[in-house]
C-alpha cells in the first residue's frame, strides 16, 4: 500500500499516479482507477507513453558511462581524503532496468491500452446508481469504493478464489485524492471532523484486501489540507510505504539557490518491512524531483557548493534549516530529531 | 509468570520484538494467543521460519491461536450472512456504533482457557499492535478496559503473561494514543522501549532499546531499573551492544 502525500497543487502527485498506472498497462496488469473529481476515462487517456525504443535507452547508458570515465581520471588534490569514497550516482544506474521509462510529452497510444482490462470507479456516477449498502459506520463513499474493489477482486479471481484461472495477474489500484471533500469526508476542512475513523477504517480494510489478493495500490491524499495530524500518524502506521511530495511552487524555496535545479523534494516517511526483520534502506535520504520536458526524475539532492562572497549569518541559518530537514530519516528506521552541531 | 510486558516504539519500528517474543514463547512450550492486527499470517510465518519456528505447525498442534485481524475484518464486512454461525466476530466493534471490545476479549479468553487435553505451560497473550484498535474506532477507555480484562484473565487467573506492542511519538498529536500508552506504562511490569537514535539514521546502529524493570511497583521503595542498549537488526537475528560500542566503531 503506497501512500502519497500530495504536493500543494497536486501537479506532481498526479504525475506519479499516472506513472503507476502506465507501468501497469505496459506490464499487462489489470487496472482499477478510482476518483471523485476526474472521470477515470479521462485520467486513462493521458497516461504517458512508454519509451519502448532500445536506442533511447542506449543513449542514456552511453552518457552515463562517458561521464564516469572522465571523472575517474581526475584525481582530487585538495579533498584527497574523499577520493576513496565510491562515486555518487545522481540517478539510478541505467544498466539495471527495473520497470519502464516514460515520455511524458506524449500520451499512450490507444492500441497499447486495448490489451489491458481496466475498471473504474467514478464517485458521482456510483452515488447515483446504487442506493443501499452496508456502511459499518464508515463514510458511505469509502464503503462503496471498498465494496467495488472487493467485488472486482473476487470476480476476476485476484484472490485465488477461482482455481481454474491459470494465468495469474496483478491488479493495480489507483485512488486519487482520497480524504478530500469530494469523497464526502470533512477531515480536510475542519479541525474536529465528524468521523475521524472513516479514513483509517477504510485503509485497514483496504490493507486486508491487498494482503489477501495479488494487488498493489497507490493512494494520493492532500495531506497538507488535513488539519488533524493524529490522522496522518495513524495512516502512516497503517500503510506500507509513505512518500510525501513537496513542490517548491509558491513557497520561498523556489528562489532559494539551494534548490534551483529542482522542482521539489521527496520525503520518504516509511518503507515497507514485509516478510523480514529488516528493510531495504537506501543510502540516501535526501531526494528531490525535477520535471524535465520528457521525464520526471527523482534524484539525490546535491547541495551546490557554498560560493557566496558574503558569508552572512542569515543564509547559513537557512542552510542549517534545510540540512536539518534533509537529515531526517524514514520512519521505519530512526528519525533524528535534534540537529547536532559538531 | 503473570507479568505484563509493554513493547513501545518511538520513531522506529519495534515489531522485531514481537517476532522475538512469538518464537520465544512457542519454543518454550507455552500456549500463545496472538492477536495480529497489522500484518498477515504469512508475514509472521516467514519471519518465524527465519528464527527457527514454524507457525503453521504450532497452529496445527493447537499451541498457537492466531487471530489475523485483517482477514477477520474482511470476513466481517464482506462475509455472507450464513457464515456467521454462532460466534460473533472478535472484531465486531468495527461495524457497531458502540466501541465495545468485549467480543475480542471473549475470543482471547476462550482461546487461552486450558482444555483437558492441553499439556502446554502457561498461556501467553501477544498483541500487535494496540494502536490499530484506536484507528478502527475504539475509544481509549475501551482499549484500556480490554487490556485490563485481559490482564485479569490471563495474568491473575491463568497465571500467564501478556505482551503488548504500542506506538508512540514524543510530540505526537494523537492524544488518544498517548493516553493509552501512558496509562499502560504505569501498569506494566516490564517496559521495552525501542527508539530511533537521536542523531538520526545510521546504517550500523538501528536504534536503542531501554529496558525498564518496574521494581517500584513492588512497594520496596526501590527505583525502577533502567538499562539502555543499542541494537542492529540483521536478517535472522538482532545484535545488542552497549551504547557506543557498535561493531562498526570498534
Amino acid at each position: 500500500l503506497v501512500f502519497t502525500e500530495e504536493d500543494k497543487y497536486g501537479l506532481y502527485s498526479n504525475l506519479l499516479f499516472k506513472y503507476f498506472l502506465a507501468e501497469g498497462v505496459v506490464c499487462g496488469h489489470d487496472l482499477f482507477v478510482a476518483s471523485a473529481k476526474e472521470h477515470p476515462d479521462n485520467i486513462l487517456k493521458v497516461l504517458p507513453a512508454p519509451l519502448l525504443d532500445d536506442t533511447n535507452r542506449n543513449e542514456l547508458g552511453e552518457e552515463a558511462t562517458a561521464v564516469k570515465s572522465q571523472e575517474f581520471q581526475d584525481s582530487m588534490k585538495i579533498a584527497w581524503r574523499y577520493q576513496n569514497l565510491p562515486k555518487m550516482e545522481a540517478s539510478p544506474t541505467t544498466s539495471t532496468k527495473f520497470g519502464h521509462y516514460y515520455d511524458i510529452s506524449k500520451t499512450m497510444s490507444p492500441e497499447l491500452f486495448q490489451s489491458v482490462k481496466w475498471h473504474s470507479f467514478y464517485l458521482p456516477e456510483e452515488l447515483s446508481s446504487q442506493p443501499e449498502i452496508k456502511t459499518c459506520y464508515m463514510n458511505s463513499a469509502y464503503a462503496r469504493l471498498l465494496q467495488s474493489i472487493q467485488r472486482i477482486i473476487y470476480q476476476e479471481g485476484f484472490d485465488g478464489s477461482d482455481p481454474q484461472k491459470k494465468q495469474k495477474n496483478i491488479l493495480r489500484i489507483g485512488i486519487q485524492s482520497l480524504g478530500s471533500m469530494l469523497w464526502g469526508d470533512d477531515i480536510c476542512s475542519s479541525d474536529t471532523p465528524e468521523d475521524i475513523h472513516s479514513l483509517t477504517k477504510f485503509l485497514y480494510v483496504l490493507r486486508g484486501l491487498l494482503r489477501k489478493s495479488l494487488s498493489a495500490c497507490i493512494i494520493t491524499v492532500p495531506a497538507h489540507l488535513i488539519q488533524n495530524k493524529a490522522i496522518m500518524e495513524r495512516v502512516t502506521n497503517l500503510s506500507d510505504m509513505v512518500v510525501g511530495l513537496e513542490s517548491f511552487i509558491g513557497s520561498e524555496r523556489e528562489t532559494n539557490p539551494l534548490y534551483k535545479d529542482y522542482h521539489g523534494l521527496v520525503h520518504v516517511h516509511q518503507i515497507p518491512r514485509l516478510n523480514s526483520l529488516i528493510c531495504d534502506v537506501s543510502d540516501t535520504k535526501d531526494l528531490a524531483f525535477r520535471l524535465k520536458r520528457k521525464q520526471f526524475t527523482i534524484e539525490r539532492l546535491h547541495l551546490p557548493p557554498d560560493l557566496s562572497d558574503t558569508v552572512s549569518r542569515a543564509s547559513k541559518q537557512d542552510l542549517a534549516e534545510s540540512a536539518k530537514l534533509l537529515s531526517s530519516g524514514c520512519g521505519a528506521m530512526a528519525i533524528g530529531k535534534k540537529h547536532l552541531d559538531f | 509468570q503473570d507479568k505484563f510486558t509493554l513493547l513501545r516504539d518511538t520513531r522506529t519500528d519495534g515489531s522485531f520484538l514481537v517476532h522475538h517474543f512469538l518464537s520465544f514463547y512457542l519454543r518454550a512450550g507455552c500456549k500463545v494467543c496472538f492477536v495480529a492486527l497489522l500484518q498477515s499470517f504469512s508475514h509472521y510465518s516467514i519471519v518465524a521460519q527465519k528464527l527457527g519456528v514454524s507457525l503453521t505447525a504450532a497452529k496445527e498442534r493447537g499451541q498457537l491461536v492466531f487471530l489475523e485481524g485483517l482477514k477477520s475484518c474482511l470476513d466481517l464486512l464482506f462475509g455472507e450472512e450464513e457464515e456467521q454461525s454462532g460466534q460473533p466476530s472478535p472484531l465486531q466493534f468495527i461495524s457497531e456504533s458502540t466501541s465495545n471490545l468485549k467480543a475480542l476479549f471473549d475470543f482471547v479468553r476462550t482461546s487461552l482457557t486450558p482444555t483437558d487435553s492441553d499439556a502446554w505451560k502457561g498461556p501467553v497473550l501477544l498483541v500487535d499492535d494496540l494502536s490499530v484498535l484506536l484507528s478502527l474506532g475504539a475509544t481509549p477507555v475501551a482499549v484500556l478496559d480490554f487490556v485490563h480484562y485481559c490482564r485479569v484473565a490471563v495474568c491473575s487467573q491463568l497465571k500467564g503473561n501478556v505482551v503488548v506492542l504500542v506506538h508512540s511519538n514524543e510530540d505526537s498529536e494523537d492524544e488518544d494514543n498517548e493516553l493509552v500508552v501512558n496509562s499502560l506504562c504505569h501498569h506494566s511490569d516490564l517496559i521495552l522501549w525501542v527508539e530511533g537514535l537521536a542523531t538520526g539514521f545510521c546504517k550500523d546502529v538501528h536504534g536503542q532499546i531501554k529496558i525498564i524493570r518496574r521494581v517500584s511497583l513492588e512497594l520496596t521503595a526501590e527505583q525502577d531499573h533502567v538499562q539502555v542498549y543499542q541494537y542492529k537488526i540483521q536478517d535472522k537475528n538482532v545484535t545488542f551492544f552497549a551504547r557506543g560500542l557498535s561493531a562498526a566503531v570498534l
